[in-house]
């Protein structure tokens, strides 16, 4: 870092209006992992950075009509939470696998998905969970669905002056089992050569809903309708399943491309493997649940 | 340049620094304090050679903008051992099972696993290795890193 004004302001209030009085000089910065990271690499620093990691307001896990998380929710506290474990598994999953401890430790629940990246941990599971983004600015809340959040690679509708305050899953998820694939060649420290993150609900063995969300696997995070509505009414067998991975592969729901990390025909095959297997990872997870 | 006068607990000690609004904790450890235990491998978060406890968590100090520390606790390798000079179960361990080969993973190997102990007295393997998964020690030495991790767990019940 070269210099900089670095602000910490105590509350929401203080941090929107820094926000607004510094506007595109400003970056939002909390913990930091990411921004830190950059600014490294980069050897560009920012000429304000407002820091955010205080407002300990914006640090929770609720469940009260909906699962509500704030902001600055640590991948930490998502990995060691037993609600979310239970209930919001694919979550769980993605949150557990995000860098190393130390970095689960500081980094937030609303930098992974503002950073944006095509890669991110929490996308996918929050895509397939019906994750509503709040949004704070100077014309007060907005939320939009998780859907629409990403605009392109490192890109969302956040706008400058707004801060990412909550994560809301709406209630009736409680009924879905779901599950998140993060496909890589070790087990920790790296990032997916493919994501691929599956909700599903059952009545008796039909499928009556089903999420399915790919990362990596286009500019941005996304879901694969397509699959889902090929899915949807049939049983849970390996042949509808099969089916739905190879849907789920095609140009129908994603843009492959060859990259450092893994080349389009492999990630390609990745999905039709792992969309089956995590549907059957969603399912059982329901029965585990009912079984307690 | 932005200086900036951070106060908060280091090693047991309360100790204020006065130094460039830009600088991260490990830059402030090595620098200002002369605590060179800490190291700097990648200073983007991937090694974990700058591992430090910050308020009882594990954290990567490179990535750590000083002005975060203001209030907080930090504890370094250097604060590991007892003021007498006895050493941390830890320290013995890693000692006794040859958990040190180069040792430039070395204290935040032992930083990681110290907020491991802390928070889980009694860990799996697959707890000790999950804990050390962002410490890279190229050396390869990992199996004897656990053996002493397990063996400190041991011994300090």
């Amino acid at each position: 870092m070269i210099d900089c004004d670095y602000l910490r302001p105590d509350n929401l209030e203080e941090a929107l209006g820094l926000l607004k009085e510094h506007g595109p000089r400003a970056t939002l910065i909390a913990g930091g992992t990411d921004v830190m990271a950059k600014i490294r690499n980069t050897k560009k620093t920012p000429e304000v950075l407002v820091s955010i990691r205080g407002l300990k307001d914006l640090k929770y896990i609720d469940k009260r009509s909906g699962y509500h998380i704030g902001a600055l929710t640590t991948h930490r506290m998502l990995e060691q939470s037993e609600l979310v474990k239970a209930e919001l598994s694919a979550l769980h999953d993605g949150a557990s696998r995000v860098g190393s401890v130390q970095v689960r430790n500081v980094a937030t629940l609303g930098g992974n998905i503002c950073n944006a990246a095509p890669s991110a941990d929490t996308a996918g599971p929050l895509l397939v969970l019906d994750a509503l983004v709040f949004m704070e600015g100077p014309e007060g809340i907005r939320s939009v669905p998780i859907t629409e959040f990403f605009t392109g690679t490192y890109k969302t509708v956040l706008k400058k002056d707004e801060v990412l305050t909550e994560i809301k899953i709406p209630g009736e998820m409680e009924h879905f089992g779901s599950a998140y694939w993060k496909h890589s060649r070790r087990k920790a420290m790296n990032l997916p050569i493919l994501g691929i993150a599956v909700s599903l609900k059952l009545e008796g063995e039909i499928i009556s809903d089903v999420r399915i969300a790919l990362t990596v696997a286009a500019p941005t995070p996304v879901r694969a309708n397509k699959a889902e509505d090929f899915l949807k009414g049939k049983a849970l067998s390996d042949e509808a399943l099969n089916e739905a991975g190879k849907i789920a592969a095609s140009t129908e729901c994603c843009s492959l491309r060859d990259s450092l990390r893994g080349e389009a025909w492999y990630r390609g095959e990745i999905i039709e493997v792992y969309v089956p297997r995590m549907a059957r990872l969603a399912a059982e997870r329901i029965a585990q649940r009912r079984s307690k | 340049m932005k200086k900036v006068s951070v106060s908060f607990t280091l090693n047991g000690n309360t100790v204020t620094a006065e130094v460039p609004v830009t600088w991260t904790l490990l830059k402030t450890l090595r620098e200002y304090f002369e605590l060179t235990g800490a190291k700097e491998g990648c200073g983007v978060g991937e090694c974990g050679a700058c591992t430090v406890i910050l308020d009882g968590e594990a954290v990567n100090s490179c990535l750590c903008p000083i002005p975060e520390v203001e209030g907080k606790s930090v504890t370094t390798i250097e604060g590991l051992a007892n003021e007498d000079g006895t050493l941390h179960p830890l320290q013995e361990a890693f000692l006794k099972n040859n958990g040190v080969q180069c040792g430039f993973c070395t204290s935040g190997m032992l930083m990681s696993s110290k907020a491991l102990l802390d928070q889980n007295p009694d860990p799996t393997e697959d707890d000790i290795r999950t804990s050390i998964a962002g410490n890279f020690c190229r050396c390869t030495g990992y199996v004897q890193i656990v053996e002493s991790i397990e063996m400190a767990a041991k011994e300090s019940k």
